[in-house]
Parts: structure tokens; sequence; C-alpha cells
């Protein structure tokens, strides 16, 4: 199981042929307290860097990207309720959807741990 | 602290503890909490109807609407008020939002009957006086602009914002130049700007910021192509400065056939001064809410005309005022409707009597040392703060607002919003924060002509007093401001977590059995 | 300059402190060729009673609705503004404030239009309110964009009964758009705006009093609109007569938007106005507008603040879900103080008092020769056919004092069909005396 992050702050973490999307702890300290998430429908079908779904805090509205190319099979329903998880549990509670991954060598042109480190020092 | 004679502590603000629900300044129930359907402070005949003509269509669901008496309308309405800060009771150093003083006697006007107690609709030989007025306004914008026509219709800045858009885009559609699908907006724009050239299905391009707050000509030349429709320029700019280099920069856009969309925001910092037709653009939008001075009114209502070059006039909206044979014309449809309407009939006249008053009352003269003074407070705000904060585009004087960014809270848990709150305590409204995007932490200030040198000098002095103590590391007075507001800090993420948008009788919760 | 503070001496002393020589320095980023490069074709200054004279002169010249008897209508309507509202919205603290960013020192609006959104909600049957929009026409065209990004689908049908310049706004927003569809506004036959209900409707718009003061059934429209998955907007222009009729969310319309300025605004020859808007709950994400929200303060006092402000354009820019900025602040608390001094017993007499009115306009109408009135159903506004043109005779009658109403051919010209009807309005402030002479003059001019 490995973990890939995106220069826009977006995590993936590929379980098998799935990968599970996010946004990093980082990401969601820079936006403040999420007040409400906009998902992707199941089924939609993402080209790496579409839009696939919005994370709205107080003072901002953030888009989140597909990090790869896939299909949408899984969102995270208790975000509805409570999108504060993506504050208190970025990368376990707070997970925004998860995505049939398409293409595997997608998953390599994303930064590792400490490339993603680096960038938000 | 200063003390008067009475040993009393001076200033609005410096009295008192945290205000809420003390005994001048008691917290008010809601409208709902006070009143019920049964009062009324209305006196109306209570009429039967034997026999209505509503066709089955009569109301049967409860309306549960409270109604006060009169007495206590008046005390609940005097009450919230106080709640309020306003320009009459102190300052209001908001950039971009040209918070000046509203003359009374342009109120005064708007409620002549000849004026308020006219109907759109009556017919145009018993309203000559009304849109002999539009037309007087109409002379004042052009000349102040130097521009061909006015289309004053438009509701509000963003309003107008988009008609003069839809104005550009009417011309080029004629000009078979519908392939034009790409708007140029500087990333210091309002924000207004890139959803009006969005709505209009543009896709914007966004043209960076040089390192001294203008914007780039080179930039703009190499951003600019066929496929470009306009550019959207704020002149003078968020950032409080003029554009040097406005008129390269048209003449490009003019090269490369496209319009010029000004953003008359800032209008108020050279009317009178410099006219925006000889810098070359072909629209711009005026907030007469801003610039001419009718109230802001709690967010309105505004009113943006929009003023148009030679080339964009024939695409001027419906309604609009002409000389006719007998008197003055209503023209509310044109056989070739190149744009239309933008609103249901002729557009704010209840702020074009005020913009008009206040216009005759200062002059061109007046006009133009309101503008000068603008510009020269401006400067003095920032000629005494610059020591205290940092100016992040120290190249140019400023116009009408003073720019400064947070630099000078690096290493003290204190932020520009912190700082901002703080100001409430000292009587002020907090200034713009956070904007112009382009620089961090920005803090925005304007004056505006309305502010005496004994008022701005206060201000400066209470700014690089919170400096000082926050630079000294007491963060507790600003992380903790404002106490002596009405309300301390309100929980924002709770309200948009849970909206609760309207009041809802209390669900009576039956006693639990002891 | 009675405005202006500063004195030449402090001029003069603040360009020492700036270091600047002179005002002119100040210019210095301005090109030499556009600073102060021409004369102003304007007058000078002047005191406070020239411009008041100047300004009465002007109002002078026109005919003010008071000064005679007066029945136009159309969008906009007559009624009398308590002294109360006059006086508390040009208190300092109402009329100078700013938008309520700074939610601490500013709970007086933003209580006032929570108050509001309340109003607004109780008096359509709905949900939630926003804080108002800038009035009942572009209120329409934001409905209409609001419903295609709810339902994903672009046609939208205009019933005919809409008023001609709302319709002209929602055409003029939505300029080159194929799925447009605008029903014949003749009110010899509008069509059924249901059989143009299809799988690509994002919404249908209705007018109810329509144009033309025809009731209009909703809960039909509602029924038929929803069954193909499009949703029921509805307008109204006339608000008081929802102290009379049914709530239009009790009769499943989606999105209601009206026109607010009967309610506490004066006819101010067309603005400023005041837009309501009121949805479902579910949908008020996709809701243009201001909306203020309740939360608690540090202390844990209630307080109110402006919520869900990430749908807006200062955030999101180009992806906002409008470019609007301003609400109408000032009008909106002026329709909320009128309401509340009504309250529910006010408001539905104040309905009754004008249906009742208009009754009896109708019956008068009715009986001068060579007047048809051609409504069965009206709140406060009918339309009746003459056997002149229209216009000639309104002109007429107003030489003689009377504004007539309205007509139809102003807001339909070219159109045969409507060349010989008026559209009139009859409110509480229509007197027994002014239907007589009304009836008198068309008597006399139609004989």
């Amino acid at each position: 199981m490995t973990t890939k992050f995106t220069p826009d702050h977006e995590y993936i973490r590929v379980e098998g042929t799935t990968g599970v999307v996010g946004i990093t702890n980082y990401a969601q300290e820079q936006l403040g307290d999420i007040v409400f998430v906009e998902l992707p429908s199941v089924g939609k079908a993402l080209k790496k860097g579409d839009e696939a779904a919005v994370v709205e805090s107080v003072k901002a509205a953030s888009e989140i990207y597909a990090p790869v190319s896939g299909t949408v099979t899984e969102v995270n329903d208790a975000l509805s309720g409570e999108p504060g998880l993506i504050n208190t549990d970025p990368t376990a509670g707070g997970w925004i959807y998860k995505i049939a991954i398409s293409d595997a060598g997608e998953i390599d042109t994303l930064l590792d741990d400490a490339a993603y480190a680096e960038l938000t020092v | 602290m200063s003390m008067n004679t009475q040993g009393r502590p001076t200033g609005v603000g410096t009295t008192g503890t945290s205000a809420s629900g003390s005994a001048l300044l008691p917290d008010e129930p809601l409208l709902f909490e006070i009143g019920d359907t049964e009062h009324s402070g209305v006196d109306l005949p209570d009429v039967t109807l034997s026999a209505d003509r509503l066709g089955g269509f009569g109301r049967k669901s409860k309306l549960d609407l409270a109604g006060l008496t009169e007495p206590e309308a008046m005390r609940h309405y005097v009450r919230l008020s106080r709640l309020n800060h306003s320009i009459d009771s102190g300052m209001y150093p908001l950039g971009s939002c040209t918070m000046k003083h509203n003359p009374r006697l342009n109120e005064k006007m708007a409620r002549l009957p000849g004026f308020a107690d006219i109907h759109p609709l009556q017919p145009v030989s018993t309203v000559q006086g009304a849109l002999e007025l539009m037309n007087q306004l109409s002379h004042w914008l052009m000349t102040l602009t130097n521009t061909a026509a006015v289309a004053l219709s438009p509701k509000a800045g963003a309003h107008g914002e988009l008609l003069g858009m839809m104005a550009i885009k009417a011309a080029q559609d004629a000009a078979g130049q519908s392939h034009r699908k790409i708007v140029l907006v500087p990333e210091s724009a309002h924000g207004t700007n890139p959803a009006t050239a969005a709505f209009l299905g543009y896709s914007v391009k966004p043209i960076p910021a040089r390192t001294d707050g203008t914007v780039d000509v080179q930039a703009v030349k190499d951003a600019l192509s066929p496929e470009v429709a306009a550019i959207m320029l704020t002149n003078p700019n968020t950032c409080g400065l003029f554009e040097p280099q406005v008129i390269e920069i048209a003449k490009a856009v003019h090269d490369a056939g496209a319009f010029f969309y000004c953003d008359g925001a800032n209008f108020n910092a050279i009317m009178g001064v410099v006219r925006p037709g000889d810098l070359g653009i072909d629209a711009m939008h005026i907030n007469l809410h801003k610039t001419f001075s009718t109230p802001h009114g709690g967010g309105g209502p505004g009113a943006g005309p929009v003023v148009l070059s030679a080339a964009l006039a024939p695409f001027a909206p419906v309604p609009f005022v002409r000389q006719g044979s007998n008197g003055l014309e209503l023209v509310e449809h044109v056989e070739a409707e190149a744009l239309g309407r933008v609103t249901a009939f002729h557009g704010q006249m209840g702020m074009y009597v005020r913009a008009l008053t206040y216009m005759l009352s200062h002059g061109a003269d007046g006009l133009a040392q309101a503008a000068q003074d603008a510009v020269l407070n401006a400067n003095y705000v920032k000629a005494r703060l610059e020591h205290v904060f940092s100016v992040p585009f120290p190249d140019y004087p400023t116009m009408h607002e003073a720019l400064f960014d947070d630099s000078f809270l690096k290493g003290t848990d204190v932020s520009t919003l912190d700082f901002a709150k703080a100001l409430i305590d000292e009587g002020f409204h907090p200034m713009t924060m956070y904007f112009p995007l382009v620089v961090h932490g920005a803090m925005l200030i304007e004056p505006t002509e309305s502010e005496s040198k004994q008022t701005l000098d206060h201000f400066c002095d209470v700014m690089a007093e919170l400096a000082t103590e926050a630079k000294s590391g007491n963060a507790e007075r600003f992380t903790s401001a404002p106490m002596k507001a009405p309300r301390r800090r309100l929980d924002e993420t709770r309200a948009a977590r849970l909206p609760i948008l309207k009041w809802e009788m209390p669900v009576e919760t039956p006693k639990a059995a002891e | 300059m009675r405005y202006l503070p500063h004195s030449d001496h402090e001029r003069a002393e603040m360009l020492g402190v700036i270091g600047a020589a002179n005002i002119d320095a100040l210019f210095s980023a301005v090109p030499k060729s556009a600073l102060k490069s021409f004369t102003l074709d304007l007058p000078a200054h002047s005191p406070e009673f020239l411009v008041e004279a100047h300004l009465r002169a002007l109002s002078n010249k026109n005919h003010a609705a008071g000064n005679g008897p007066f029945f136009v209508g159309a969008g906009a309507y007559r009624h009398h503004v308590p002294a109360t509202v006059h006086h508390l919205i040009q208190r300092s603290e109402w009329l100078t404030a700013y938008t309520p960013y700074q939610p601490e020192i500013s709970q007086g609006t933003l209580q006032m239009l929570f108050e509001f959104q309340t109003q607004v909600a109780k008096i359509t049957g709905m949900d939630v309110a926003n804080a108002s929009l800038y009035d009942g026409s572009t209120g329409t065209a934001e409905a209409v964009l609001m419903a295609r990004r709810l339902t994903r689908r672009n046609k939208i049908v205009l019933s005919g009964g809409l008023h001609p310049h709302y319709r002209d706004v929602v055409k003029s927003y939505l300029k080159d758009d194929a799925d447009l569809v605008c029903l014949s506004p003749s009110p010899q036959g509008q069509g059924d705006i249901l059989d143009h209900i299809d799988g690509n409707t994002a919404a249908i718009v209705i007018q109810t009093p329509d144009f033309y003061g025809h009731l209009r059934n909703l809960k039909g429209a509602a029924e038929a609109a929803h069954a193909q998955g499009a949703l029921l907007i509805v307008v109204i222009t006339e608000v008081v007569s929802l102290g009379l009729l049914e709530a239009p969310g009790a009769l499943g319309a989606d999105i209601v938007v009206a026109e607010g300025q009967s309610i506490g605004n004066a006819l101010n020859f067309g603005g400023p106005y005041l837009g309501l808007m009121a949805t479902r709950k579910e949908f008020i994400r996709q809701m243009p507008g201001r909306l203020c929200g309740e939360t608690v303060d540090a202390d844990g006092n209630r307080g109110f603040v402006l919520t869900l402000s990430t749908r807006e354009q200062h955030i999101r820019r180009e992806k906002a879900t409008s470019n609007i900025c301003t609400n109408s602040g000032l009008c909106a608390l002026a329709f909320s103080i009128h309401m509340g001094l009504l309250g529910e017993a006010g408001f539905t007499r104040l309905a009754r008092l004008n249906h009742a009115t208009a009754i009896k306009l109708a019956d008068a109408l009715d009986s001068v020769p060579g007047v048809e009135v051609l409504n069965k159903t009206f709140f406060n506004e009918m339309t009746i056919r003459v056997t002149q043109p229209a216009v000639s005779l309104v002109e007429r009658l107003a030489r003689r004092g009377i504004l007539a109403g309205v007509p139809a051919s102003r807001l339909l010209p070219g159109d045969p069909d409507v060349d010989h009807l008026i559209i009139l309005a009859a409110t509480e402030l229509t007197t027994d005396g002014d239907i007589a002479a009304l009836t008198a003059a068309l008597t006399e001019e139609l004989a």
C-alpha cells in the first residue's frame, strides 16, 4: 500500500487497483474549518486533473482534482453530515472518494512522501 | 489615552466593558419573540368580502407573521440600529469601499414627491422633469469621463459591469468577431470581474502583476491575440495605484481588436482630475454609492451606470432618454435589439437624484477638490504609518487608499484579522483585510475625503500604538478582540455547517417527570 | 466646500508630512497628457438652497401620483408607507452602515436581515429566503439560472403572462440561448405552458397574478413540472397579494421570486426596488445572493453572520453562483419594518382592502359603455379592452389629471392584439371619488 501526492495537496492511497482520495493534513490546515463537501457521483469517469469534488471552508472553496484517471466507485457520505472529519482526520475518516484506477502508470508521476514534504516546508 | 477637562476618557468605544446586554445597549429579542399575529402598527379598515374574485386560489395555509404596534416597532428598530457601526458615528477606513459622508440634502431631495411618487410607466408627458434629471446626470457622467454615451439602468456596480461586458459582446457579435472568447483580468482585480466574464461565457486569463503592484504591459501584449475580446482593468487599481502605462495598455488592446473595460470602482480618486476617456477606455461602470455618496444602507441598494465610448454607444441597452419633437422621450424598445434590457424599469432613480444633488453641491471644482483630498488623506496615512508597517509597493505615490502588508506581525501570534478586530475596541471599523489577494495579509485603508486631519491623526496614533503592542507580545489584546463591541467574535463555522436561516418557533419540550 | 473638512493650511501641513511639493506630485503616475488637461463644461459648487431650488424645479415638472386619481401598476404599485418607516430608515446607523462583513459591530443589520428572511419565507410559504436581490426582474433571471444549475438541464419555458420586461431581462441574461421558450403574451391565447414541459426542461416560469391581472393555477403547474423532473418558478410582482392568495410554497413552487417594492418602498420611478427570492432548503447552495444565519459569539451569546459566502463572487470568483455583489439592504429594511408594523392582522387586512377596492373598480368599469373588463379573476389589477387605441386615450386622460393605467402596447409594441388594452390597478389608496372620476372621464372620452 503506497500513498502519493499531487502538488495541489490531494493524496491518493493506492489499495490494489483502487485509490482512496482526500486532501492532506497541510491542505486542511490551510483551508481552516471545512463546512461543506460537494461529492462526485459514483460511476463518474474522471481524467487525471479533472475537477472531482469541492471542499468549502468558511473563507474559501477549493476544487479537488483527480490525481489519476479512473471511475469513482464510492464516496464518503459521512462528510455530508460531518464535513469537519476532514479537519480532524484527513487521511482516515476524512477521505473523500474512491477511484478505480484506469492507468496504474499515472501513479508513478505523482509525488512521494519526501517530495511532497519538501513542497510544504 | 487622552483625557478631556471632565477627566473622562475621550474617543468612541474607549469606555465601558463588553457591552452585550448592558443597560444602555440592551440585547434585542427577535421580532417574532416580541410580536404576535394580533398586534399591528397600521390602522386599516377591516373589510369583509361578500364575494371575492380569487377563483378559488385564496389562502388556506397559515401566515403566522408577527406584528408590533408603532411604539414597539420604533423601539425594536432603534435598539437594533444601535448595534451597528456607521459612517455617521465613526471612521470607516474600508479600502475599495469608499465610505464617504452621505449628505442629508441628498435624502431630502430624493423624497420630493415629483421623484419618489412617480410611476415608471405613467405617461412620459407627465414625467418630463424626471427625464430631464436623467439627462443632466448623464451629462455630468459623460463630461467627467469624456465619453460618448451612458447607460444609467444597472442596479449596482457588478450589474453595470455585466452590462458593459454585454455591450462589448454585442459589438463584437455585430462585427463578426464572435470567436473572441478570452478576457484578460489582472490578478489584483475585484472578484466580480472574473465572475462577470465567466458568466458571459468568456474564459478568464489572469495577467500577473509586476513587483511594483502595477500591470505588466509586456504581459498584456503577450497575452493579446485574435481570440481576446477584452481586458478588464481597474484603474486606479486595487493596490491603490494609478496604472502608469494605462494609455499604452489601451493602445495595445485596441490594436489587437479588443475592448478596454475599466472597473470604475475607484473613480473617486480621479473625478474632475483625470478623464478615463482620455486614457482609452471603452466602457466603465461608476458606483454612485461610492463616488457620488449615495448611502450604502447596510449593503445596498447601489447604482452602477456605465459610460461607453463611441464604438460601444450603439449597443447601449434600453431604456434611454432622447430629445424628441415634443420634449424628452424615453426609448423603451429599439428595432435591432443589440442588448435589450437588464432591469424591469429605468434603473435606480432614487440614486440618480442623490448623485446629481451631490454633484451640483460640489460642482466641477468641488469634485476635483474631493478627489485630491481623498488622495491627500491616503498619502498622509501612508506617510504617517510607513515606518510602522511595511508598504509592499513603495515606488509610486498611492492614490485614494494606503496598502500595507502583514510582515510586521511575523512571529507575534497575532494575525491580520486579530489586528483588525482590535481596531473595533478603539472605535474604528476595521480596514479591508486580505484584499487585494496579490499582497500577503493585505491591509487596505481608504480614508476618503470626508475625514478631518484630526481624525486621521487619531487613527494613525491608534494604529501605531496597536502595532507596538502586537510586537511587544501582548497577543491576548488582539486574539480576544473585540471585547467592547455588542458581540464578541462569532462562530462562522457553526453558522455554515448547520445553517439556521430563519426563526422557527421553539418546540415546547414537555417537563421531565419528577 | 461644506463637505470637505480640510483648510488650505491643513492641506499644506499634510503635504509637508508626506514630503510632496504640491498635490500634483501625488498624481505623478498619471500620464501628463491626461492630468487636468481640460476644462469641464460643468457648473461650480453651489450652496444648499440653490441646489435644492434646482431639484425642486425638476420635481415640479412631474405629475406625482398623489396629485390625482391614479391607477398605474403593471409591476410597481402605489401603497401607503407609514411615517415610522421613513423615519427609521433614515437613522444614521441604518442608512450609513456598510455591508455587515464585520458582524461584531453589525448585529443590527444582521438581525434585521434574519428577520427579513423569516418574513419572506413565511409569506411565500418556502423553507428559506435570501437577504434580497436587486429587483423582481433580475431576480427572475437569477432564478432561471439557478434552476439550470439544479437540474443540469437547459430548457426554460416562460409563460406568456410573465411581465414583458421580466421576459426581456431573462432574454438578455440568456442571450444566444436556443433553449429559451417564450410563450405568446397575447391575452387571447397564451397557449398552455404545460404542453411545453419535457425531459429537457429545467423550469417553467409562471407569474401570478399575471401581467394582465389573472390568477394562475400553480398547483397543476407544479404537478406537471415535477412529473418531468422540472422545477416551477413562481414570479409575483404584487407582493401584497400574498396576504390573500395561497402561498406558492403550499402549492408546490420550487423557487419563488417577487418584487417587494409594494411593502415599505415608494414608486421612485422604477428604483431602487427589492428582489425577494425564496426556495426549498435543499437548494440553498445554488441560491444566489447574500444569506444571513444564526450562530453564537465567543461568550455564547446569540448572534448573526453572513454565511455560505463561499458561493459568492468575492471568494469563488469565476465559479460564483452569480456576479451579484450588493443586495437591496435599505429597501429590505423598509420592507421588514413595514411588514413588522403590519403583522398578520395588518397584512391580511391590507390585502382584503386592495381586493375589495379592485372589485369596486372592476364593477364600475364594466358599467362604462365601450369598456370590457377581461378578467374573471384578479387580485388588485385588471385589464380592460376599450373601443379606441389605448395609448392616446390614456394620454388624453392624463391631460385631465387622471393617470388611468398602462396601455399594454407600451410594453408589447407592434402587437395589434393589445392596442386596445389598458391594465389598471387599485390599492388601498384608491378612493371612491377616484373611481368615479375615472369612469366619468372614460364615459366622455369613449362617447
